[in-house]
């Protein structure tokens, strides 16, 4: 008998619809490759992959933290990166990958723990603005060295031959389908994915899990029980950087591409942002259960809204309103309506607590807040 | 606001550094034309941050969306530029200024309705909670630029300069563009009116009573509340004033240039430190000019130019310039 509880660091998902949600997309995906046979399908559900663990990584700042940092696509990128420069200089072998990643791993651990010492110090805000920055600047040196980075057109590369799409593993099809790299690929990608939700429910979960709860709620609290403020924010988001470094690194291998657009451009910012929202901050399996519903939704929304549109044609500003290259317009409006209306997300909605995790002030917070002020206890 | 007398060095770097540029550059005519290139741009950026950084000293409210009125004030003054065609092409001054004046009037008046909206429906609701204004407000600026997107389309979009704006002032070898001249001046002037503000009237008394000591002026009895939403707005319409002008500076227009701005004022304010006017104009001066040398000396580096003075002050001062001071 599997110790659930234990390996789900008791943190279990406390809703039987939640409960039986996350076990039918765990089902869909173990399925993956053999239930879907269309290559969109099956991109979705690596990218609901990938994304949930990244969208878990930054709910690890936002909702365990209680910082936002706008630069968690730059891990993803040097993660991303990583790998393809690696296997473009090394070749198509297990060793590139290793190196790749672990000099990716290197360079975000070491640039997490700058940034953070160098505006964390000072105001979560100034965390913000900064890492606002740094990824635009990181955008533009990726376009920039072109040399190294191929510029805006990226990096194309070949993956070891065992994830190519002509490895057969089997000479006989396997219900229904060649095991080919690709399927290889994927379920490489599951279990890494599954190993790294793991890893952040144990950290989540772990004494010092709750030290940095203790830090989102009231850090100078916090800090007068003993706990230094700075430190434990820095350590949070050096783990986060990692986790987004080898997110990084696994969309690449899917993609066998990395490049401006597909890793580092504000839209994937975005996406996380709007995932954490949707699915509850403070919560990781929020993480999951957003990635899956968002990239569903935007798998299929855009669809939606060029038959919408193409329903309007003729009428003016509605059919501009409505056409699917406006569909940014319509996730920025369902982010700012989850914001407010939903701080819980849908696991805090169907957990039913309301915005207890979340990062919206309660009443008695902001008392408190408020009496520390009056006591000269300023941030 | 006022410079604390002992803190003077912050100041001086400004000076040191148009001597560094100068014995770089080498050449008397260039480094001009590159300073007075400088300093226009930094007035620029500075009309854009100073809302910001006042809003923020005000009422710790920082606006992730302040850009989308940048492209705002320079879609509407292009749309006016689009009408008043013949006026601007005319050799005849006064009709060019007619259609400028009327270009900046439409662009302050339509960003500060714009931003009275935005306080209401995105700031209003989030006080006093950072996390969820940073979200909010970026939420504010996507959809901001969408909505102008559907406007105004996606494409590039010239925006003509008047003709008496053309041209350049030449004095021997020594040449500057007339533009840049008059962006100086505008940006000087609103600056003016800014400290005019700021020291004589007793609303500037109030903000600045307010950004020292909020619940004090509070309990004296006046409306923080309705003087922060004034400011606000008032920060609003100086980004769409400093929008007309960023439009015409770049000459063309495409609607990402708020939030490619809104990377360049986070960086002066965070040089400045958050909440200081003084450190905002010094940062905006300090960028402009930097830019400027470093897109003559070494182009590649001009694109992270900005991030290495950002950290070369917060390695110095990692509350920004005057940030201390502000708070």
């Amino acid at each position: 008998m599997i110790p659930w509880s234990r390996l789900l660091s008791n943190d279990l998902p406390r809703s039987r619809i939640l409960a039986v949600f996350l076990i039918a997309l765990m089902l869909a995906l173990i399925v993956g490759p053999f239930g879907f046979t269309g290559a969109k399908s099956l991109s979705i559900c690596v990218k609901i992959l990938i994304f949930a663990v990244l969208a878990a990584s930054f709910d690890l700042l936002l909702g365990y933290t209680g910082i936002v940092s706008f630069a968690h696509t730059v891990f993803f990128g040097i993660g991303a990166y990583g790998v393809s420069i690696a296997i473009v200089h090394m070749g198509a072998n297990w060793s590139a990958v290793a190196i790749g990643t672990l000099a990716a791993l290197l360079l975000s651990v070491v640039l997490a723990f700058l940034i953070g010492l160098f505006s964390l110090r000072v105001k979560a805000i100034f965390f913000s603005m900064i890492t606002l920055a740094l990824a635009s600047a990181a955008q533009t040196l990726a376009v920039q060295l072109s040399s190294v980075t191929g510029g805006e057109d990226g990096i194309i590369f070949r993956l070891p031959p065992v994830l190519m799409p002509s490895f057969r593993l089997f000479d006989e099809r396997v219900f229904g389908i060649f095991v080919d790299g690709r399927v290889i690929a994927y379920y490489l990608i599951l279990v890494a994915v599954a190993l790294m939700l793991l890893a952040i429910l144990r950290i989540v979960n772990s004494p010092f899990g709750r030290v940095l709860l203790a830090i989102r709620d009231n850090e100078f609290r916090a800090e007068a029980i003993g706990y230094p403020v700075v430190r434990f924010r820095i350590i949070s988001s050096v783990i986060a950087a990692v986790f987004a470094c080898l997110c990084g690194a696994l969309l690449s291998i899917w993609l066998r591409y990395a490049g401006p657009d597909a890793a580092l451009s504000f839209e994937i910012m975005l996406d996380i942002l709007i995932i954490v929202i949707i699915g509850g901050v403070g919560t990781i399996y929020g993480a999951v259960v957003g990635s899956a519903v968002f990239l569903f939704a935007q798998g299929y929304l855009q669809e939606w809204l060029k038959l919408a549109g193409a329903k309007l044609a003729g009428i003016p500003l509605l059919e501009q309103l409505l056409s699917p290259d406006r569909w940014m317009l319509w996730l920025g409006v369902f982010f700012i309506l989850g914001v407010y209306y939903l701080p819980s997300g849908l696991v805090g909605m169907l957990r039913g607590t309301v915005a207890a995790t979340a990062p919206i002030q309660s009443r008695q917070r902001r008392r408190l807040a408020f009496a520390d002020r009056l006591l000269g206890r300023n941030k | 606001m006022k410079i604390n007398q002992a803190d003077l060095i912050p100041i001086l770097i400004v000076p040191a550094l148009m001597l560094i540029g100068f014995l770089a550059i080498g050449s008397l005519s260039t480094w001009l034309t590159l300073t007075i290139a400088g300093l226009a741009m930094g007035m620029i950026i500075y009309t854009i941050a100073s809302g910001l950084t006042v809003v923020f000293g005000l009422m710790d409210v920082l606006n992730f969306g302040h850009g989308v009125f940048i492209t705002l004030g320079a879609y509407l003054a292009v749309s006016i530029f689009a009408g008043m065609h013949g006026f601007l092409l005319s050799p005849d001054i006064l009709r060019n200024l007619l259609a400028i004046g009327a270009a900046i009037a439409l662009a302050v008046v339509g960003t500060a309705i714009a931003g009275a909206i935005f306080e209401r429906l995105l700031v209003k609701p989030v006080y006093g909670d950072h996390l969820m204004q940073i979200l909010v407000t970026m939420g504010g600026l996507i959809v901001g630029e969408e909505l102008i997107k559907v406007v105004w389309g996606v494409e590039q979009v010239n925006v003509p300069i008047p003709a008496f704006l053309k041209g350049v002032f030449a004095y021997g070898d020594f040449a500057v563009e007339k533009f840049r001249v008059y962006a100086f001046a505008v940006g000087l002037i609103a600056f003016l009116g800014q400290m005019y503000v700021f020291s004589q009237t007793k609303t500037g008394l109030l903000i600045r009573a307010s950004v020292h000591d909020r619940e004090m002026v509070e309990a004296l009895g006046y409306g923080v509340r309705r003087l922060f939403v004034g400011t606000f707005i008032a920060g609003c319409a100086l980004a769409g004033l400093g929008g007309v002008m960023w439009g015409m500076y770049q000459q063309t227009l495409v609607p990402q240039i708020g939030s490619q701005m809104t990377v360049l004022i986070f960086i002066v304010v965070i040089i400045g430190g958050l909440g200081s006017t003084w450190g905002a104009l010094l940062g905006s001066i300090l960028v402009g000019i930097v830019a400027n040398y470093a897109g003559f000396l070494a182009p590649t580096f001009a694109l992270f130019s900005n991030i290495a003075i950002m950290t070369a002050v917060l390695l110095w001062r990692p509350q920004g310039l005057y940030g201390a001071a502000a708070r």
